[in-house]
């Protein structure tokens, strides 16, 4: 399966967006985690830098600067295990006491909080740190930060982060493999029934879609399928038997028809132009006549029923003998017939229906064949394979509707203008059928190139 | 000429009887394969039209049986099977010729005549005369009052049946088969162009000529009377 059809594949689309529905749900769910847990965490470091403050507010109060001073230096000493951050600077924020070095260049927000960059380097080295702190201005003299070390809070935000990532990342390649597998083993039966139809439609009706067994939704659709491709089947017989029918039963009162016009040819007392007229009714009787026989020949044909007759045939002298029959009408429409059979091949066949088929292609080159170009009919022999070929410089057969100018009746133009049943293809068609062979119809650029395959006949 | 009918749907049998009649034909109609086979081996019959699907007898059997008992009488296999081996097992059977039903009643006459003409002629003469137009089957040569005409081999073996039939209607399918020796129904008028080649080599600088298309039925050379 090319990775193309497997990116393109509804199944993998679906997988798709599926999977990135599920990864917003986990993003947004995990992200309220994340907010929520910061958030209590913050909540938590303002009230304790609260706390403090209350209690370093008494000791002013109470003590004055210098108390304050006092329990400054003592909290901060005491900061390793609280995590505290304290300051006293006076109003050129020169630091008298705390253990921060220096004053933070951060603008407070209008509560006086703020989150700054702590100078210090970390002690476990894990590089930038913040704290959040609160300013106060003691009467103009003292400036005053008490706050708080949130490296714990950043970090357990950094694990969410973390999780978070990883979470998301295995969720996408798990999906994404689940995606593949998934869309492969349903590809794979879609591509079953998508063969299978192929396969039909290039003229093999009898192919079914094969079933797995498992009576799932797939199988029900296979066998719906199948069912529908019997009565298809079942209908084209039905048309087939009734396109044979009505040429064998008509073919009697047309018989008769024409065996009733004959004699008036031969009458004298008829006119000159009762004649002719009863000459063109005989020559369409003819032409109907010969419409059925076709008919009739591809409906034989098919049924494999000449098969029981079989001899070999050398193909070599049916090449020349097809050349010398249609050269005269090439050479009156200005076209140069060419035969070239170097090796004889022999199959075993009908000598009569290869030699039917083969003039069939020749006789659809002339008609289709520019005045002045050539028709070549040629045989070659490929590996186990001998190759008929008749090829014209005409206006071809456009590539879509090759396997269509086999069904009978199917004409390239419209308008029926050309003479022609529209059968000598379908013909051809059954004849390679019958020998186990196959008509392949290619572009000869410009024109066309009618190649009748053979198996050769085993020594 | 007698011709032997032996044929179970009688709106066929009385067809032919009819038409072969005014024809100057005398028929006899046979409507089974047991009857047919008595009237057959009684003799005197110059052709024998036979259907293959008889009751009593096959069409077949019929012939076979005839052989065996020394009858030579050309048989005509009719055929409501229109397929080609069909007819080659009816020419191995013993029959002369085979004619797909339905048929054209000239193509039937036109057999017929070819068929008693096989029987009677003689082959073993080496000179071909219709008219001022001779053929020399030894040396190959064809002339008309005395004018050489060269043809190629394909037309000298046409321009041969047509003169080994003068005077008799040859269908489009009785040259296929016996000239060009392939059974099939060619989608183009084929034949005619051949035809009309040989028609321009004997009859172009000739007052008088000797090939005329019958309508509906085919060709036939023959002498100005």
């Amino acid at each position: 399966m090319r990775r193309s059809n497997l990116l393109r594949s509804t199944v993998f689309r679906a997988t798709l967006l599926y999977l990135c529905l599920f990864s917003a749900t986990v993003l947004a769910l995990v992200g309220v985690i994340y907010w929520q847990t910061t958030a209590s965490v913050s909540r938590q470091i303002d009230a304790t830098i609260d706390a403090e403050i209350t209690g370093l507010a008494e000791q002013y109060s109470q003590r004055g600067p210098v108390g304050l001073v006092s329990a400054i230096e003592r909290r901060a000493a005491a900061a390793g295990g609280t995590r505290g951050l304290y300051l006293i600077t006076d109003w050129a924020y020169r630091p008298l006491a705390g253990n921060l070095s220096r004053w933070p260049d951060e603008a407070p927000d209008a509560g006086g909080w703020i989150t700054f960059r702590l100078a210090q380097p970390d002690p476990d080295g894990a590089g930038i740190n913040f704290g959040r702190a609160r300013l106060f201005d003691l009467g103009g003299r003292f400036r005053l930060l008490i706050g708080h070390d949130t490296r714990e809070r950043d970090r357990i935000a950094g694990e969410i982060r973390g999780a978070l990532l990883w979470g998301i990342a295995a969720i996408i390649g798990l999906s994404l493999l689940g995606a593949i597998l998934l869309s492969r083993a349903l590809l794979r039966r879609i591509e079953s029934i998508d063969r299978t139809s192929r396969e039909i439609m290039a003229g093999d009706l009898s192919r079914r879609v094969p079933l797995s067994g498992r009576d799932d939704e797939f199988d029900r659709l296979a066998g719906n399928l199948n069912a529908m491709l019997d009565q298809i089947e079942r209908l084209m017989a039905g048309l087939k038997q009734v396109t044979d029918n009505i040429a064998h039963d008509l073919r009697s009162p047309l018989g008769r028809l024409r065996g009733r016009l004959e004699p008036l040819l031969r009458d004298p007392s008829d006119s000159e132009a009762t004649r002719q007229a009863v000459g063109a009714a005989i020559e369409d009787a003819d032409g109907l006549l010969r419409t059925f026989t076709a008919l009739l020949n591809i409906a034989q044909a098919e049924a494999g029923a000449p098969r029981r007759h079989f001899q070999p045939v050398a193909l070599a002298p049916l090449v020349r003998d097809v050349a010398e029959l249609y050269e005269p009408l090439a050479e009156d429409k200005g076209l140069r017939l060419s035969s070239d059979a170097p090796d004889d091949v022999e199959v075993r066949g009908d000598r009569d229906l290869l030699f039917q088929a083969l003039a069939n292609l020749v006789d659809n080159a002339i008609k289709f064949s520019p005045a002045g170009a050539e028709v070549a009919v040629s045989l070659r022999s490929q590996a186990d394979q001998a190759v008929l070929a008749v090829a014209d410089r005409g206006s071809g057969i456009p590539a879509e509707a090759r396997t269509r100018v086999v069904e009978r009746f199917f004409r390239l133009e419209t308008s029926r203008s050309t003479p022609g049943s529209g059968l000598g293809l379908s013909l051809v068609a059954a004849v390679a059928r019958l020998h186990e062979g196959e008509l392949v119809l290619t572009d000869n650029a410009p024109g066309l190139r009618a190649e009748l395959r053979l198996p050769v006949s085993p020594a | 000429m007698r011709v032997l009918v032996i044929e179970d749907d009688s709106e066929t049998a009385g067809y032919i009887a009819k038409g072969l009649g005014e024809h100057g034909f005398t028929v006899d109609v046979a409507a089974d394969g047991k009857q047919g086979l008595v009237q057959a081996l009684d003799g005197g019959y110059d052709v024998a039209v036979v259907d293959r699907m008889l009751p009593g007898l096959d069409g077949v059997a019929l012939v076979e049986a005839l052989r065996k008992a020394g009858q030579d009488t050309p048989v005509l296999f009719l055929s409501a099977m229109g397929a080609v081996q069909d007819r080659v097992a009816g020419l191995k059977g013993g029959g002369d010729d085979y004619l797909v039903k339905p048929f054209a009643f000239s193509e039937l006459l036109a057999r017929i005549e070819a068929l008693t003409r096989r029987g009677g002629g003689a082959p073993r003469e080496t000179t071909l005369r219709v008219g001022d137009l001779v053929m020399d089957l030894l040396s190959r040569e064809v002339s008309r009052a005395g004018r050489p005409i060269a043809l190629q081999p394909r037309e000298f073996r046409l321009l041969e049946y047509l003169m080994r039939h003068a005077g008799r209607v040859v269908t489009r399918t009785m040259l296929l088969e016996q000239v060009w020796d392939y059974h099939f129904d060619p989608q183009s008028n084929v034949i005619d162009v051949h035809v009309s080649r040989l028609r321009q080599k004997i009859d172009r600088d000739f007052e008088t000529p000797l090939l005329h298309t019958v309508r509906g039925a085919g060709y036939s050379l023959r002498a100005p009377v």
